[in-house]
Parts: C-alpha cells; structure tokens; sequence
C-alpha cells in the first residue's frame, strides 16, 4: 500500500493547528498509510444552472485535490441560431436580433450591425449620428463594464460593489428606456441612421448621470482596489503572457491586460475616435487584478469620450437624405405620394446591397466585435449575417487560464473574463 | 423576394433562395494589389494559389486561394516577418447555396502593421475539408469547432473536433447549410419525440464524464441509474470520452 509523508499544519502557525495544550508541543511528521478516498481524480460538475457560471455555462472540471487539472466549457444552451434567422429577415429587420446577443450591453451591437451593412453599401451616415452612436457605444461600454463589476465583486465575497453598480445601471436603463421604450431590448438604429433622435431632455439625463457615475466608481474603487482579500483573491490568478494572449484571440481589456495595448478604436478607428482624447488602459501582468484595473479605467474613459461628443453633437438630421434607405416621416408618408411609395418599397422589398461582404471590426465592451455581412447583387437580404463574438473566443482560453489553479480560482478567472452567455450561443 | 401569395409563416419558411447560378462568379479581380502588400506579396509567391482577389466595401481586401493549401499559404503570412497577421480574428464560413462551394473564410490582423486581411477558400461541396490552422493560430480551436458544428466543414488535424453549439448527438445535419429548412429537418411530431425519449440523466452519468479509466468508478450508485432506464435508450454519446 502506497504511503507518504504527512505534515500536517506546515508553514501555518503551529497554535492554529492544534490550540490548547498540543499548542507548545512539536509537531513530528509520521508516516500515515495513504487513505483510499481522494487521491484519484474527481470529476466537478459546475452548471450550466449555476450563479458562479455568469449564464447557462457548463465547466466539467477535472480535480486533483483542490487543483484544477482541465476544464472542459460546455455551450449552447442558448443557441439561437441568430445567424440562421438572420438570412431570412431583410436588412432592418436583423437589428431587434443583435441586442439579445449581448442583452449586457445591446446598444453596441446595434451599431455594430448597421455599421458594417453601411459599410457594406456604401452609406455615409450624417455627422450628427456618429456622434450619437458614439455616445450610446460608450454609454453601453459602461453598462456593461458595470456589469461585470458587480457580479465579480460578488464571486469573491464582496456584496456591496455589486449594489452600488447595480444603481448606475438602473441609471442607464432609465437613459435606454428614455431614448427606445426598451430597457435592455433596445433597437435603437436602422440602417442609414437611428430609429430616432435623442428625446428632450436625454442630454441633461445623461449629463445628470455623468456627474454622478464617478463618484460611484471611485468608490467602489475604494472599496476594491487596495482590498487585502480582493487583491489576494485576483493577483497572480490566471496570468497569460501578451504573445499568448494574442494567439489565443484574447481581444479587449482581457487582451490588453496583458499587456497589449491593441484597441480596434485606436488601431482601426471607426467614427472619428481617432479625434477624441482618450487613454487605453494597459496593464502588465495579464491577471485577473489587472483586468479589473483595465475595466475600472476604461469607465472613466468612456466617461471622458461622452463628454467630448456631447460637447461636439453637431445638429441636423439624424437619418441619411436616401429615400431608398431611410423611410419618409409618418406626415410625408401620408400626404406625399412619392414618400408613400418610398415608404411602401422599403417595407415590402427593404434595402437592395451590392454584391460583396463586409467585415467591420468595433471595439465592444467585451473584446472586438466583428459583424460580417455577405451579400448578393441587389439581394434586400444578407447571404451570410456573421458576428464575431468577443466573449466566445474569450471563453475558449478558460481551460488554459484555470489549469493548475484551485477550483474557487477558476470561479475567480471565468468572471474576470467578462462573458455574456447570450453572444456566445447566439 | 417572397411569393406574394403566400403570408405569415409560409413565406418566412420560404427563406432565402439559393444561387441563381451553380458556378461562382467570373474569375475576375478589382482593384490595384499593388495597395496591399500582403496581396501584392500573395499575388507574387502564391500566383499559382491564388483563385481571384477584390476589394470590397471600400477599403477591405479579400483573396480567394486554393484550399488545399491553405495551410501552407496561412502559415507563411503568420511567420513572414512583413505579414505578420499574428491575430486569427475570425474563422466562419459562408453557403451560398444553389450548389455553389461553401467557403471557409478567415479574418487576419496583424497588430505590427496594423493592417486587416481576409482570406475565403472555397470547397466543393463532394469535399468539405480544409487543414485546420489551430497549430498556427489557438484562437481558432473553437471557431473552427463552431464551421464544423454549422456548416459540416471537416478541419483536418484539429484536436478536438466536436459540436460545439449543438448536441453532440444532433442528428439533422448542419444549420447554416443553405439546403437545411430553418425550422429543423425533422417534423414538429418527431422533434418533439425526441426531445421526450432523451434521458437527461444520462448527460450526467460517472462513466460519461469520466476521463480517466471507468473501473475507477465506484459501482453501486451508477449501476441503480444505469440499470433502471439504460434498457431502452439509445447507447451514451460517444463524445464523452473528451469531456
């Protein structure tokens, strides 16, 4: 029978073993027959109902003791088939899909999608809708930053981050609810421009909201970032080199925490961003601390970018001067024979696109956000709708990140990731 | 583009049509290579590979080369220290239908030269394989896993080649194949006998999670599961052996 060498309470504080009258006494290692239970490999099931899981995630771990020896992510558990859906709906109808991917952040996605079908087709949107998408890519960036910073404050014991984020959200949602009737469904663009423009007095709520966020965030900054038990529980924990991470598809603040400083907005800029004054967080280790570092500072960028765009949202329409693309007003539409029969086109037939395909690469709060488009001459709906899913290529370093890290780690690393299950199940 | 005839539902089964045509269009190629210089290096190294390229959208290149080998031709544009596309963005392929190839396309970034390529391969539908590029790149391990999973494309020398977003024991074929019917191949009536005949325990038994060697498991309880419904179902999915 095979033995081994026990000591029990090494490296620990003697008194915290035994207590007591065994305290004073030395502790001999012995030899003690190895017990038949637990020195095999135990299989740990974790989801895909679970709340550590962030989403109907399913890891079958494989454990070593505590030790995490592999991962094995299991999905789709949502799948959708949101691409599929996608080749029978035309252009503007695709947009209601694109939220329900990342429900954590959908504004993103809306403008993400219209982005490249514009792209696709040529479509120069007006100035005063770049900004506005601007504004809402930004604003989703931290709703869905918040997010994250809740519920990973939350898997390692601390409660209240969560609350205080949960209240900005509450924040953007009223902001969200304001601008499209929809609190996390949001639909807000169309091809050529947005469903409609900013309501009265959206600004001054935003505004209202801009000057309070910071003050949330530097709290819970305070609350978390010097945090013996935080810092103890993500330092260290889930480390990748930079040359990894880019090989293995990392992209946005999982990326960039180690160390890459690759952002699509600087790298490939996209409305104007190469104009705004903003930083992008690097970090220098690649763990789990210095991604929450990497998020945490990329609110207040994004807080920074919003009031820069607010302070250049120029006027004018919202919506390209196409009648082909954009529909008349409702008064137009009614009156106006030529608008009726415009309006009468785009909804039966929608958008004609030229041949060709179309890769647009945003930089979303997850990661980079490719929305590729394939169509036929003149086709009103696309061949192939693609969407590249930050979180799902994220997710896949997992099993790499958790190995030889213990099981609560794992916990630790899968929220640090930032994952939304409803993009990578599409 | 749908029979005006038919509404509602009808029309949305109708779904997209298939290519008029059953060839890819003319072998043509747009736009100045010279512009690009990993097309302008592909024309010129590859020339024989290389089937057309275009620009499209604007300002986005995309070259068309021989599938076979693609490997090859990728694995030169990762390490080739003027490429260097050191990021796999993307891996998905696109159907067309109408028996047209499906293609197998690949978006490259490389962070030195800050520049985007995109790559499509295009596979007879009689052979639907490719050289899987997950010793080059890892980030392609699952995105190639998901064009297995949806498409049916075969990526030779991937580890671990499995469905991803379907059951493994998905039995309808692959969904975003042009020729599969958006609600499923099989009836409501046998859709749902199948989902009723599944034993949602057996996803869950010791033996199908076991990596290591099954005698290793202790009997007692997995024999009273096992026992009591294996009898007629059909044999665990083979896949649990790489869980």
């Amino acid at each position: 029978m095979a033995t081994k060498t026990v000591e029990f309470n090494v490296g620990q504080g003697r008194e915290m073993g035994l207590g007591g009258a065994g305290a004073a006494s030395p502790i001999a290692p012995f030899d003690i027959p190895e017990p038949e239970v637990g020195t095999e490999q135990m299989l740990i099931n974790i989801g895909p109902q679970h709340p550590a899981t962030h989403g109907v995630l399913r890891l079958v771990c494989e454990l070593d003791g505590e030790t995490v020896t592999s991962v094995t992510p299991h999905i789709g558990y949502l799948h959708s088939s949101f691409e599929k859906l996608g080749e029978y709906r035309t252009w503007n109808q695709i947009v209601p899909l694109t939220d329900r991917m990342d429900y954590l952040a959908p504004l993103i996605y809306n403008c993400a999608y219209v982005m490249s079908v514009e792209k696709l087709m040529g479509i120069e949107v007006t100035e005063r809708c770049k900004v506005v998408r601007v504004i809402l890519m930004e604003l989703d960036r931290i709703f869905g930053h918040l997010l994250w910073l809740g519920t990973t404050a939350i898997d390692v014991g601390a409660f209240t981050p969560f609350l205080y984020s949960f209240q900005q959200r509450e924040k953007i949602y009223s902001l969200h609810e304001a601008l499209t009737g929809a609190r996390i469904t949001t639909s807000a663009t169309r091809v050529g421009g947005m469903m409609a423009d900013l309501p009265e007095g959206w600004l001054e709520q935003l505004l209202e909201f801009l000057d309070n966020f910071p003050k949330t965030l530097a709290e819970v900054h305070h609350l978390l970032t010097g945090n013996q038990i935080h810092i103890g529980r993500t330092q260290g924990v889930g480390t990748i080199s930079a040359a990894e991470a880019i090989n293995y598809g990392f992209t946005g603040p999982n990326l960039r925490a180690a160390g890459v400083p690759y952002d699509v907005r600087k790298d490939r800029p996209y409305y104007d961003y190469e104009t705004y004054d903003f930083d992008v967080p690097v970090g220098e280790h690649g763990d789990c601390y210095d991604r929450y570092l990497c998020r945490m500072e990329e609110m207040e960028q994004s807080v920074s970018i919003i009031r820069q765009a607010m302070a250049r949202l120029p006027d004018g329409p919202i919506n390209v001067d196409d009648p082909n693309v954009s529909l008349p007003s409702k008064t137009d539409a009614m009156s106006d024979m030529e608008s009726m029969i415009h309006h009468f086109k785009l909804i039966t037939d929608g958008i004609p696109a030229p041949e060709g395909d179309c890769y647009m690469a945003i930089e979303a709060s997850k990661g980079e956000l490719g929305m590729y488009v394939v169509a036929e001459e003149g086709g009103t709906k696309p061949v192939r709708w693609r969407v590249r899913p930050p979180s799902f290529v994220n997710l896949s370093v997992i099993p790499k990140l958790a190995e030889g890290h213990l099981l609560s780690d794992l916990i630790m690393i899968n929220a640090s990731l930032d994952i939304v299950l409803g993009e990578i199940d599409r | 583009m749908a029979d005006e005839q038919k509404s509602g539902l009808d029309a949305v089964d109708e779904g997209p049509l298939g290519s008029d045509t059953t060839e890819a269009p003319e072998q043509t190629s747009t736009g100045d290579p010279s512009e690009h210089p990993s097309v302008a290096a592909l024309l010129e190294r590859f020339a024989s590979e290389v089937q057309r390229h275009q620009l499209t959208a604007g300002d986005q290149w995309v070259v068309w080369i021989n599938p076979e080998r693609s490997h090859e031709i990728l694995s030169w544009l990762k390490d080739d220290l003027d490429q260097a596309y050191d990021m796999m963005s993307d891996v998905t392929g696109v159907d067309y239908g109408g028996g047209r190839p499906v293609e197998v396309v690949y978006q490259m970034f490389s962070t030195a030269h800050s520049r985007a390529l995109r790559l499509r391969c295009p596979l007879p539908l009689d052979a639907m394989e490719i050289d899987s590029v997950v010793d080059l790149w890892k980030s392609a391990d699952w995105l190639e896993r998901e064009v297995f999973d949806l498409f049916g494309v075969t990526f030779k020398g991937h580890p671990d080649l499995r469905r991803i977003l379907m059951p493994d024991d998905y039995a309808e074929g692959h969904p975003l194949r042009k020729d599969f019917p958006l609600r499923g191949r099989f009836s409501r009536a046998e859709q749902t006998r199948r989902a009723l005949a599944q034993d949602v325990e057996r996803f869950y038994l010791a033996e199908n999670l076991e990596a290591g060697d099954p005698q290793e498991v202790e009997a007692t309880e997995v024999g009273t599961v096992a026992d009591s419904g294996a009898g007629t179902l059909p044999a665990p999915a083979e896949a649990g052996e790489d869980d």
